[in-house]
């Protein structure tokens, strides 16, 4: 992981909001990374990200098409190697993407256990396959799937491996609505059993306030907003409150909250 | 009126089409070996009429008997051998350089620019029209044959092995990453399996480059194999022999290919996706 110093290093929006966990220690973030720095040629697409996110804990990271939303994930998960700034994680981290990216050449089995070490990992594949209701299709091969069962064995793949922290890049912007529900109902529920912190990427206002502890909106580069949401679980769309919040998401993104506006 | 107008099209595509739509492969099949009897048949009655003169095509039957001839006597396996021991090391060599090249190139941004140039040059010459050079350079034994059979076999391999490194989508091999895969164990599970349906392309257009560049090969100078046979019959006429050859290279040719298609449909199972189970 690229972690070079940064020479910006006050980053007012971010850091404000920033402060309030400052008072946990280090090793109750999951992860942590001070300002990101990602340009693409001359376009800064991050420009001094801060964010911290404790265990246990899930974050919606909103912010408009194109804001760097993917960008940053990949920063956290690892996988970006020229970006300037640190992130440090602590513990096992997964990543599930926006499209299944399952080997078409494994079966569904085999993709779960990629990659997986030590003893009785056929046992704990069969028995991520059966969290996500899939118990049966361990021999099929991945084309023969569904879109929203390809995305089940994409959430065991990361689940197998018992992660202290979840990345998910617009996991379920790919279904329709139903599956979506579906989905996000699976998410909580095993969220529920497995206590892991997640940074779940959303152009979905409903879905983050839905599942989220905190949310995050990026703009220009950096964390413009930091709320967290408090409405108690279980949580459905005609709460009270979740209204307001989800009027104050949209304007920030700058999306009418209904049709009738323009 | 106009409904009836409307109506009538569909009525008559849905009467055509259920039998066009259920064919039964094996009901139909017998129909293809048709023209080939036939045209055997023709072939002949040509020859058995003193339409075909023998000096210049021998009858099916004649070819038959030659290739009975030489069968039993062993001088046809021995051709055949020496055939096929200079088709498989050829092979072997020209397809373990394009393979190893191939990769280099394919996997390293180093090997692309320093391999691919040159070979992409080299892909340009004809490489039957470079026996008077290699005839020059290696004489007219055993290795003649060989380095056209090689070099036949190295440009579709290095050519599909490289394609097919290159064309493996990046978000799988990151996906891997995320999975913890190291560098080795993804060049195993994500880059091989997914460069193999471009190997077996290569493969195929390997073995009929390396077929063709050894019926040359066989006919400008050999003392031995199948072109031999056929060069030395043409001496003396003996058009069944020169035939007998042709079936031969073409039997060679189906048989290597029936089995590369067998390997690749096992290998490939799942592209068969929802065929397979
Ligand atoms: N590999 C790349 N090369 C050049 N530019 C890139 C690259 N990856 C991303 N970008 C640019 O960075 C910006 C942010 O991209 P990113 O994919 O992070 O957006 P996003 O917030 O995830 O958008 P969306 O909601 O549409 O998925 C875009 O303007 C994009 O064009
Ligand atoms: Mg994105």
């Amino acid at each position: 992981m690229a972690a070079r110093p940064q020479g910006e290093l006050s980053h007012p929006t971010a850091a404000d909001t920033a402060a309030d966990t400052a008072a946990d220690t280090a090793a109750d973030a999951v992860v942590s990374a001070v300002g990101i720095v990602r340009r693409f040629g001359d376009a800064v697409v991050l420009d001094g990200v801060d964010l911290r996110i404790r265990r246990g804990e899930v974050v919606a990271l909103l912010g408009a098409s194109g804001s760097g939303k993917s960008t940053l994930l990949r920063v956290l998960a690892g996988l970006d190697s020229e970006a300037d700034g640190e992130v440090s994680t602590n513990g096992r981290t997964a990543v599930v993407f926006q499209e299944h990216r399952l080997l078409p050449w494994k079966r569904v089995a085999g993709n779960i256990a990629l990659g997986l070490r030590g003893p009785g990992v056929p046992q704990r594949t069969a028995a991520a396959l059966a969290e996500v209701g899939l118990a049966d299709r361990g021999r099929a091969w991945p084309s023969e799937l569904s879109g929203g069962q390809a995305q089940r064995v994409a959430l065991a793949r990361a689940l197998v491996r018992e992660p202290d922290f979840l990345l998910l890049d617009e996991p379920f912007a790919a279904l329709d609505a139903l599956n979506r529900l579906r989905m996000q109902a699976l998410f909580f529920r095993l969220r529920g059993e497995h206590d892991f912190a997640a940074l779940l990427v959303t152009h979905d206002v409903n879905e983050a306030l839905l599942l989220a502890d905190r949310t995050l909106v990026l703009e220009d580069g950096r964390i413009a907003e930091d709320n967290p949401v408090t409405l108690p679980h279980p949580r459905a769309q005609d709460d009270p409150g979740f209204g307001a919040l989800r009027r104050h998401l949209l304007t920030r993104l700058r999306v009418p909250t209904s049709p009738d506006q323009s | 009126m106009t409904s009836t107008q409307v109506r009538a099209p569909q009525a008559e595509a849905g009467r055509t089409r259920p039998p066009r739509g259920s064919r039964r492969p094996g009901s139909t099949r017998w129909r293809r070996i048709i023209t080939p009897l036939l045209i055997v048949a023709l072939w002949e009655g040509a020859s058995r009429a003193g339409i075909l003169p023998p000096e210049k095509l021998s009858a099916p039957s004649d070819v038959l008997a030659a290739g009975w001839r030489l069968a039993a006597d062993g001088t046809l396996w021995r051709h055949l051998l020496d055939s096929l021991t200079r088709a498989v090391i050829g092979l072997a060599i020209g397809g373990g350089l394009g393979l190893a090249l191939g990769s280099v190139a394919g996997l390293l941004r180093l090997g692309d620019d320093l391999v691919d140039p040159p070979v992409q040059m080299a892909r340009m010459l004809p490489h039957l029209g470079l026996v008077p050079l290699l005839l020059i350079w290696v004489g007219i034994g055993e290795p003649l044959k060989i380095s056209l059979v090689a070099l036949g076999a190295f440009f579709p391999i290095y050519l599909n092995t490289y394609s097919g490194i290159r064309n493996i989508d990046e978000r799988l091999v990151e996906a891997a990453r995320t999975c913890g895969l190291s560098a080795p164990a993804r060049l195993f599970h994500v880059v091989l399996p997914g460069a193999l349906p471009s190997l077996f392309l290569g493969l195929r257009l390997a073995f009929g480059a390396g077929w063709l560049s050894l019926v040359v090969g066989e006919q400008v100078n050999a003392q031995s194999g199948l072109g031999f046979m056929m060069m030395e019959a043409r001496e003396f006429a003996q058009t069944d022999v020169v035939v007998l050859g042709l079936l031969i290279y073409a039997m060679l040719g189906l048989l290597s290919d029936l089995a590369l298609r067998t390997a690749e449909g096992r290998a490939l199972a799942w592209r068969r996706g929802l065929k397979a189970s």
